[in-house]
């Protein structure tokens, strides 16, 4: 049964008539073309689909789209201002801090939301916050240096 | 469309692998200016027209038949090269734009590459087993060269010297004794560079020098990144056609089960939704996935099945030994007897690794479009030449109607040899007449992508009086002979690769069977120093006639301190190595690994790897390909592990398949040996085959006792359990 859905996805609203049931990870990428966000498992294990709702992260696979009513849902699409990239995207692009580049999204939106919960991340921090993200091109060590790159930049950002 | 899982002949792919070169040439495609035009894309005017596509060239051998076939200039000074490869995160889009932009002496963000699109590009084989450099690179600056000399020789005609006193920098040719210059845009409009790019790319034109690399040799980033990092870079998963729609297939309970019926009749009522059944091929297509899967899942409740037994992974070891197809062993033992006879000390052991799976982060994705009678398919595959050919013959068309790209893509480490998605996507667009998206789910992805081939391994060896290895058999079952020979100096080693009746469909894995032949030797090596009494490292030394391996081992060592570490093994605590060489590389790895021998738990506390594979090409990229292959390499030596039952795959998702995470990773030092007195070789598998064999040395140095099977941590659990019985 479709329903007529509202919701702030990058700053835009986004009004969507559709079955309640379908994945806030489908309806980005199938409706809204936002294709930024990766299908990796479907079932919350990989971080793949990371998004932020309301700031926090989320796996978009294992939230409906009728759980996201009237929330401000953002995207790897929706963190650059303009030309400016965000500090986090700067820092993983700087380290090049990604292989095939498939986890990056959901990394960096995940790596964004460890950094406004602790600004000054220990080790430890970073691996507890990071962990359910999955990256088969193993590339973990050079994440791991974009995110703690991130920290500096976010600082001199300010 | 048998139900019947598609098994990949091992020795076919090795084949492929090494041999490319051998198959016939069958590829030509006609096209035009102005559809290359389109195709390349706006922005871009291409100059040179005509005959960039005509390099008919021996299928796979990587060598456009002529200049335009490989690259084009732009009248503003763009090059755009054209390669069959494909990059799926190893980064030969990178290695192959600086392969370019080195020998036409210009700044790489002057080069555009167009990777792996039939139309396009020229048939470069395989993205396996490590050929891009020594297969790829070359070929890629001979054509780079080749222009150089040519847009040098207008220049030279223009200003009417000799080509010899004009120097080329920065993509502009400069006369040394007047001062006057013309940029490569410039040369373009002296000369139409259509009939001169018609020459043969030149093999024995003079290529810069290791030592005067400029753009060769530097970590050039990837062209993509900007693109990955902000969401915008396109996977084959992200492809859409206007009018496209979602499909899912049809897929039986257990391997080897055939469909008996199916009753289609509801879902065919259901709106939007398009079914599709052609023999064992069931699938339907719909506006969005969700609605697709309702539908494949109504289906499936309809559907009955005939089931065939299936071994279990539980007994799989036996099962290879029972069917191992060996005519050569008694010969091989035969060979030996007098050898072993002699020996003052006799080792026999057998290592055993499991079926793994790649689980690249994007699942096996395409999306297909028909057009009157032609098709095109985007799809995460690692060779588009091969594929456009399975296409054609799966729908009966001839080459010229199958158009391959593949767009960088999500992963692959081997996995993605195999066109099964596009073919899905095809037979379902053609049914639907409308653009169809086929992107496989994890347990998809788990089930019914090929495996990592499981191996039994059997070694003997005889050490003579002096403690040095006089005798050697080595025998794989199953898993292939990558890296079977032993590089150690034995007189008269017998080496044989058995093949066996696998019950999982399986395939290339990143450096193929060599992870598991190298864990058994390197291994192997280890008992045998022990019942020598001798240091590991000193006794392969002592064994080693090969430099470069003494080179890494020495280096890796040394930055590892394994004089010092040596002496302190505990029993919480061992320290062990283990060396190799594959492909054309060679490896040393010095680990410290901590051990619980009452719970069974291994934590692998620091990696020391020391690598070298000719000259570096671009050492940001490398070290992240070492890095990777350590920290993969963790994976299939420590848990990784595919369950199997009664047909069934008993652990196809993450939550019980444990790749390697964050928490896992060790600290990891690397030195990259660079090595300028050769030509390079690949880099992206060799780096993972010396970390399983010296994970299990660290082992048996705290504990005491040998792990011969990966992964090692069930292992280490059966071994806590037995001693717990007996205390």
């Amino acid at each position: 049964m479709n329903k007529e859905i509202l919701l702030f996805v990058n700053d835009r609203e986004q009004k969507i008539v559709t079955d309640p049931q379908r994945t806030l990870l489908e309806v980005l990428r199938e409706d809204l073309k936002l294709t930024g966000t990766n299908f990796g498992c479907n079932e919350g294990l990989c971080g793949a689909c990371t998004v932020l709702i309301d700031g926090e992260p989320n796996h978009s696979c294992m939230v409906r789209i009728g759980e996201v009513e009237y929330k401000w849902i953002t995207t790897i699409e929706g963190l650059a201002k303009g030309e400016k990239l965000h500090p986090v995207q700067q820092a993983f692009l700087d380290e090049e801090a990604f292989q095939c580049g498939y986890c990056t999204p959901g990394m960096i939106l995940n790596a964004v939301a460890l950094l406004q919960k602790y600004p000054n991340p220990t080790d430890e921090q970073i691996i507890e916050w990071m962990n359910g993200n999955i990256c088969r091109c193993n590339g973990y060590p050079k994440i791991i240096s974009a995110i703690r790159r991130a920290v500096k930049l976010i600082k001199e950002d300010k | 469309m048998s139900a019947k899982i598609k098994s990949i002949n091992i020795n076919e792919i090795i084949e492929l692998e090494n041999e490319e070169s051998v198959f016939k040439p069958d590829w030509e495609v006609q096209i035009d200016r102005r559809t290359f035009v389109q195709l390349l894309g706006a922005g871009i005017l291409v100059v040179v027209t005509g005959d960039f596509a005509e390099g008919q060239m021996r299928r796979g051998g990587g060598q456009a038949a002529t200049v335009a076939a490989r690259l084009q200039i732009s009248q503003d000074g763009v090059i755009t090269v054209m390669t069959g490869k494909v990059d799926e995160g190893q980064g030969c889009r990178t290695q192959l734009l600086q392969a370019a932009a080195e020998e036409l002496r210009v700044s790489p963000n002057q080069v555009r590459m167009i990777l792996a699109d039939t139309s396009l590009v020229p048939d470069d084989g395989m993205t396996a087993g490590s050929r891009t450099t020594p297969n790829n690179v070359p070929p890629v600056r001979q054509a780079a060269a080749t222009a150089r000399d040519i847009l040098t020789q207008i220049a030279a005609e223009q200003w009417k010297v000799d080509a010899k006193n004009l120097q080329v920098q920065n993509g502009i040719v400069t006369n040394t004794a007047t001062k006057e210059s013309l940029t490569y845009g410039e040369l373009t409009k002296i000369k139409n560079l259509s009939e001169s790019f018609k020459q043969t790319v030149s093999s024995n034109v003079t290529l810069t020098a290791v030592s005067n690399w400029k753009v060769l040799g530097s970590s050039v980033p990837k062209p993509t990144g900007r693109d990955i990092v902000t969401g915008s870079h396109i996977y084959p998963s992200d492809i859409m056609r206007p009018n496209m729609l979602y499909g899912k297939v049809l897929r039986p309970p257990s391997y080897g089960a055939t469909l008996k019926s199916v009753d289609l009749s509801k879902v065919k009522e259901m709106k939007d939704v398009i079914v599709v059944q052609e023999g064992q091929f069931v699938g339907v297509a719909a506006p969005t996935t969700f609605l697709a899967s309702q539908a494949i899942d109504a289906i499936a409740k309809t559907a009955s099945w005939n089931t065939v037994s299936h071994p279990s992974s539980k007994e799989i070891y036996q099962y290879l030994r029972d069917n191992a197809r060996s005519g050569q062993r008694g010969n091989a033992r035969s060979r030996t007897s007098n050898a072993f006879s002699q020996a003052n000390k006799v080792l026999s052991e057998t290592y055993y690794t499991a079926y793994i799976q790649h689980t690249p982060m994007e699942p096996r994705a395409a999306v297909a479009e028909w057009n009157n009678g032609s098709l095109t398919a985007w799809a995460g595959i690692d060779y588009p030449q091969r594929i456009q050919g399975d296409l054609a013959r799966a729908f009966n068309i001839s080459n010229e109607r199958v158009r391959v790209i593949v767009p960088d893509m999500g992963g692959g480490f081997g996995g993605k040899h195999t066109g099964q998605a596009a073919e899905e996507a095809a037979r379902l667009a053609k049914a639907a007449g409308r653009p169809v998206s086929i992107r496989w789910t994890r347990a998809d992805e788990f089930t019914w992508a090929y495996f990592r081939p499981a191996a039994v391994i059997d070694c003997r060896a005889g050490l003579d009086e002096n403690g040095s290895i006089m005798a050697w058999e080595f025998t794989n079952i199953n898993s292939g002979n990558a890296a079977l020979n032993t590089p150690y100096r034995i007189p008269n080693p017998v080496e044989q690769y058995v093949s066996s009746d696998s019950p999982l469909s399986q395939g290339p894995y990143r450096c193929l069977a060599a992870t598991a032949n190298n864990f058994a030797r390197e291994c192997f090596i280890d008992e045998l120093a022990a019942a020598a009494g001798a240091d590991p490292l000193e006794f392969r030394l002592k064994h080693l006639d090969n430099q470069r391996i003494k080179t890494v081992l020495d280096t890796a060592a040394k930055h590892f301190d394994w004089e010092t570490k040596r002496k302190k093994n505990t029993r919480e605590t061992g320290f062990g190595l283990a060396c190799g060489t594959e492909k054309g590389s060679v490896v040393a790895v010095c680990v410290e690994v901590g051990v619980n021998v009452k719970n069974g738990t291994i934590e692998v506390k620091r990696v020391c790897e020391a690598f070298e594979c000719g000259p570096i090409q671009n050492p940001g990229n490398l070290l992240a390909q070492v890095q990777g292959c350590i920290i993969m390499g963790l994976g299939g030596a420590l848990r990784e592990e595919i369950k199997f039952e009664n047909g069934k795959i008993l652990n196809a998702s993450f939550s019980n398949y444990y790749v390697p995470k964050f928490k896992d990773v060790p600290e990891i030092d690397v030195h990259l040996v660079n090595n300028t007195e050769i030509a390079s070789a690949g880099a992206g598998e060799t780096p993972i085959i010396a970390v399983a064999p010296a994970i299990s040395n660290a082992i048996f140095a705290a504990a005491g006792f040998r792990v011969r099977s990966m992964p090692m941590i069930p292992a280490m659990i059966e071994h806590a359990k037995k001693i717990s019985v007996i205390t």
